[in-house]
């Protein structure tokens, strides 16, 4: 079982690799019982679409 | 472009915008290299590559999305040269390992008041001015290097691989580096911008 500290880690590192197959079974259980973590998960894509507009913001 | 820049002599309105296509470029180095005089020198390649190039554009925007592209691989030849000459490993332990200990109870649950709470559609915010400008001050207030290595990831589209042989530093280190840089742009976007309460107070 993972705890949020955890997840939000895994989560993170998701975005620069694929994680293991056992690493998403567990990361995917813990999002379905948990909000907080599933609003991180989409903060975390948020932010990167964030970085890839922001040279371009404003034009 | 030439067609463009003709076009600015008698109008005078490209002139102005070139000027601020100019500002905008040398912030986005800027934050990118914290270092004004390399910052100047790849805003001066990548607009001389960009008049170079000769291409045709319609609008302000494509130009931007040219330039800002030319700027980038810029950016990334300077800094593989920077890792190419020694002494230049980096610290990236500028962020402690426990910064963000407090967002979570003793078993590593979000607290109460830190469990993050839904953004709506963020997505809406990029038309904001005022959005942007907090994201940038996001971003320069995260260290140094975590900030060097976060936008080498994401503005400017390295791999954690590519980065870890750049910068002289661990894998592991990589994530972490990334992990906390995260967190902490995330945190302050939460408090600056989607607590709509403190948007307006001072920058």
């Amino acid at each position: 079982m993972l705890n949020c500290k955890q997840a939000a880690a895994l989560m993170s590192q998701g975005m620069d690799k694929e994680l293991g197959l056992f690493q998403k079974m567990t990361l995917r259980s813990h999002l379905m019982m948990c909000k907080g973590c599933r609003n991180f998960n989409k903060q975390l894509a948020f932010l990167r679409q964030g970085c890839r507009n922001f040279p371009s913001q404003g034009s | 472009m030439e067609n463009e820049l003709a076009a600015s002599n008698s109008s005078g309105g490209l002139d102005d915008e070139l000027v601020s296509l100019r500002r905008d470029m040398f912030k986005f180095a800027r934050l990118q290299l914290r270092d004004d005089a390399s910052a100047e020198d790849a805003v001066q390649e990548a607009m001389a590559g960009a008049l170079a190039g000769k291409k045709q554009f319609n609008n302000r925007a494509q130009i931007k999305t040219w330039v800002f592209a030319i700027l980038k691989h810029k950016i990334i030849d300077i800094i593989r040269e920077r890792a190419r000459s020694p002494g230049t490993a980096i610290s990236v332990d500028e962020i402690p390992e426990n910064a963000y200990d407090e967002l979570f109870d003793d078993k590593g649950f979000w607290q109460e008041d830190s469990r993050p709470a839904s953004w709506g559609n963020p997505e809406g915010s990029f038309s904001s001015q005022q959005f942007w400008q907090i994201f940038e001050l996001c971003l320069t207030r995260l260290p140094e290097n975590t900030a060097r290595v976060f936008m080498m990831r994401e503005m400017l589209g390295f791999d954690t691989d590519e980065i870890c042989k750049e910068l002289a530093i661990s894998s592991t280190n990589c994530w972490v580096v990334l992990h906390r840089a995260r967190m902490g742009l995330r945190l302050c976007l939460d408090e600056r911008w989607f607590n709509a309460e403190n948007r307006n107070a001072e920058l």
